[in-house]
């Protein structure tokens, strides 16, 4: 589904992904931890079609298409889904316009009917429930006053809601208490199917705990430096990031 | 080239034309003084600093030395109208149109029919206005043989909604139009003043208003003025609001750019623990021209006032925000807050925005903050990674970014109104 080759990116004239290889076939799910500023979220930036964030080599394609020849929506519409480390608060924008704007577009891209005003605010109202979002957040602006949490599961929503094909979660994790993770990890279960793919940035094991990935790779300075099962992560839990960069030195 | 036309004296000789045939004679005292002032202005030049960024050619290339009259024919009103449940009061190319004002429950009086104690107050009134670097003021006050004098005297009463029409027949004229609004004590009003044109014209027309509004202790006052007009629109525009003890204004206002649109609004806290909500959004484009300039005076101690104006402007089209806040010796505790944000959308596009604090009592807290930004990328990245394509984000982003505002207003009915206008009129723009 997925598949990048030798990937070297720029963000503002510095070189930060630096080869990366990574292969994803669908149903599968991939973890990617790995230091602070080793360019996990670059990585997801460049998949997802950032301006300034600048492909210089390598190639990656999304069922065979080369990704870099689409604009971000045309990613997105796809199947592409980044969810955002830090996601945007947009005021003035209701979250639910925005939905209803991103689900029209992504239809008429695929010339497929989109979803009339009543069933769009039935499945809308669902994922709502489904990752535990008051319906009132529909109303509010985009991730408007949400706490770093509910911006989190505002961000699962709009997955559930758009069935990507491919999902990549940048530190949808970080910052939730136990029971908001549970969430989201039920949220990205319920998705799991054969012809879907996630990858999974994070910093800690323990959502791994939940979602239970079947390949863990480490990102350090702009490359994978070593993959394995989901074991992988245990052992950096324990050990740390640096035995992994004195061993790739 | 032809000749370009004398502003001043064409102005100054159409309003001694209309002293001839005066029906309101204790007037003409006060319209005497003003127009000698006027008649000994000069007309604004780019030096000038109040008039600095206003290119006001349109008035000197073609004369304006008619006045416009009552139009009779088609007219159509702005759905507003329908969707309010309101008193309506209508003036046609800025004559009072019986036919289509609806008041039942709200009564006015022309300044022409004014009893004794009314004469007092409009004198009064109108001689408290003192802004003599404003010719354009200055003028409509020579020209004041008539006038609408409302006053709200009940506890509460339906939204009043005045409704200004220009017709075709009002191009390449001038209407003179003012209004005199009273809330009395412990009553509440609320008054939706609205400009519109009946249909596009072809040639430019000449609107030059004043309306005083009065809230007398404990009076609230919600108001809008929203001029929607279209583009051949030049619009002189003048709007104080005397506050007095306890009262409450929240005064909003939309600003579609024109060939020449200019506000001047002032806020006067004359008695302690007044407040005042001024809020409003402006958007120009193509050549268009889009002015406001607010003036709060704190002229006693206890009053608040809180500001929050935000403009779009794109094209080659200018807009110009001054607002100044003016807090006087004895104006100790006063709270004032200005907030002026502008988005531009393209780089021919000109916005000046200038917050001018003048504070000279020590125990205040006064905050003011004017930006000025593109387009914010990340949001814009947001959006497109969800799908939405680009040019359809940024109309989105323009759009949040006014309907901020239009979300927080107390009459929904109003809300409702503006927001397709509005982001029809993004939807031209792209
Ligand atoms: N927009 C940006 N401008 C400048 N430098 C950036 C930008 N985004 C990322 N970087 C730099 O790229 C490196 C990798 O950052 P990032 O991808 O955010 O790391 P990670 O997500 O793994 O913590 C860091 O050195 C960071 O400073
Ligand atoms: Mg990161």
């Amino acid at each position: 589904m997925l598949s990048i080759n030798n990937l070297v990116a720029e963000v503002e004239g510095k070189t930060i992904l630096k080869g990366l290889n990574l292969e994803v076939k669908p149903g599968e799910v991939h973890a990617i931890m790995g230091p602070n500023g080793a360019g996990k979220s670059t990585l997801g930036n460049v998949l997802a079609g950032r301006e300034n964030y600048e492909k210089t080599d390598g190639t990656v394609t999304l069922d065979g298409k080369d990704i870099f020849e689409l604009e971000p929506e045309e990613r997105a519409a796809e199947g592409m889904f980044l969810a955002f480390q830090y996601p945007v608060e947009i005021p003035g924008v209701s979250n639910l316009e925005f939905l209803k704007a991103s689900i029209d577009a992504i239809s008429k891209y695929r010339g497929v009917e989109a979803p009339d005003s009543v069933s769009f605010m039935k499945k809308a109202r669902e994922a709502c429930k489904a990752v535990n979002l008051d319906q009132n957040f529909l109303k509010r602006g985009v991730n408007e006053g949400f706490s770093g949490g509910e911006k989190k599961r505002n961000e699962i929503m709009q997955m559930m809601l758009l069935e990507p094909k491919l999902c990549i979660l940048d530190e949808t994790d970080s910052g939730l208490d136990i029971d908001a993770l549970q969430v989201v990890a039920k949220g990205v279960n319920e998705l799991r199917s054969p012809d879907r793919a996630f990858v999974v940035v994070t910093h800690y094991q323990r959502l791994l705990d939940y979602i239970v990935p079947d390949y863990v790779h480490v990102l350090a300075d702009g490359k994978i430096v070593k993959s394995g099962g989901k074991e992988l992560a245990l052992e950096l839990e324990k050990k740390g990031y640096s035995w992994l960069e004195q061993e790739v030195a | 080239m032809s000749q370009a036309v004398d502003y001043i004296r064409e102005s100054s000789e159409l309003a001694q034309t209309l002293e001839a045939k005066t029906k309101t004679d204790w007037l003409a005292d006060f319209r005497k003084q003003r127009l000698n002032a006027f008649a000994h202005s000069s007309f604004p030049t780019r030096k000038t600093e109040h008039f600095k960024y206003n290119n006001l050619s349109a008035l000197t290339r073609q004369s304006f030395a008619r006045l416009a009259e009552a139009d009779s024919g088609d007219i159509k009103l702005p759905e507003l109208a329908e969707q309010l449940d309101a008193d309506r009061l209508v003036l046609v190319n800025g004559e009072y149109d019986s036919s289509l004002s609806k008041l039942e429950e709200q009564a006015i009086t022309f300044y022409r029919d004014a009893n004794a104690d009314q004469k007092d107050f409009i004198l009064e009134q109108l001689n408290k206005k003192n802004d003599k670097k404003n010719i354009f003021s200055l003028l409509n006050d020579s020209l004041t043989q008539d006038g609408i004098l409302i006053e709200f005297n009940q506890a509460q009463t339906k939204p009043l909604h005045i409704i200004y029409v220009a017709t075709e027949s009002a191009q390449q004229k001038t209407t003179f139009a003012n209004c005199l609004i009273r809330v009395a004590a412990n009553c509440q009003a609320t008054v939706v003043e609205h400009f519109a044109t009946n249909k596009d014209a072809t040639d430019n027309s000449l609107f030059n208003q004043s309306t005083q509004c009065v809230l007398n202790d404990n009076a609230h006052l919600n108001h809008y003025r929203l001029h929607l007009e279209e583009e051949h629109t030049i619009h002189f525009g003048e709007l104080d609001f005397w506050l007095d003890a306890h009262s409450q204004l929240n005064s909003f206002h939309v600003g579609l750019g024109s060939q020449i649109k200019r506000l001047d609004i002032n806020v006067y806290h004359q008695a302690s623990g007044s407040h005042a909500d001024l809020n409003g959004v402006y958007l120009s484009n193509a050549q268009q021209q889009i002015d406001y300039h607010t003036n709060v005076e704190h002229r006693v101690p206890h009053c608040t006032t809180q500001e929050i104006f935000r403009g779009i402007v794109g094209g080659s089209s200018k807009a110009v925000f001054n607002g100044r806040i003016h807090i006087l010796q004895d104006a100790q505790k006063t709270l004032a807050e200005l907030s002026n944000k502008n988005l531009l959308l393209s780089n021919k596009a000109e916005i000046n925005t200038k917050p001018e604090l003048e504070i000279y009592a020590d125990d205040v807290q006064c905050a003011h903050g004017a930006t000025v930004a593109k387009m914010d990328e990340t949001s814009l990245f947001y959006l497109q990674s969800r799908g939405i394509p680009k040019s359809q984000a940024e109309l989105m982003l323009s759009f949040g970014f006014i309907n901020e505002l239009i979300d927080g207003l107390k009459h929904q009915a109003v809300g409702d109104y503006l927001r397709p206008i509005l982001a029809n009129l993004f939807e031209q723009a792209a």
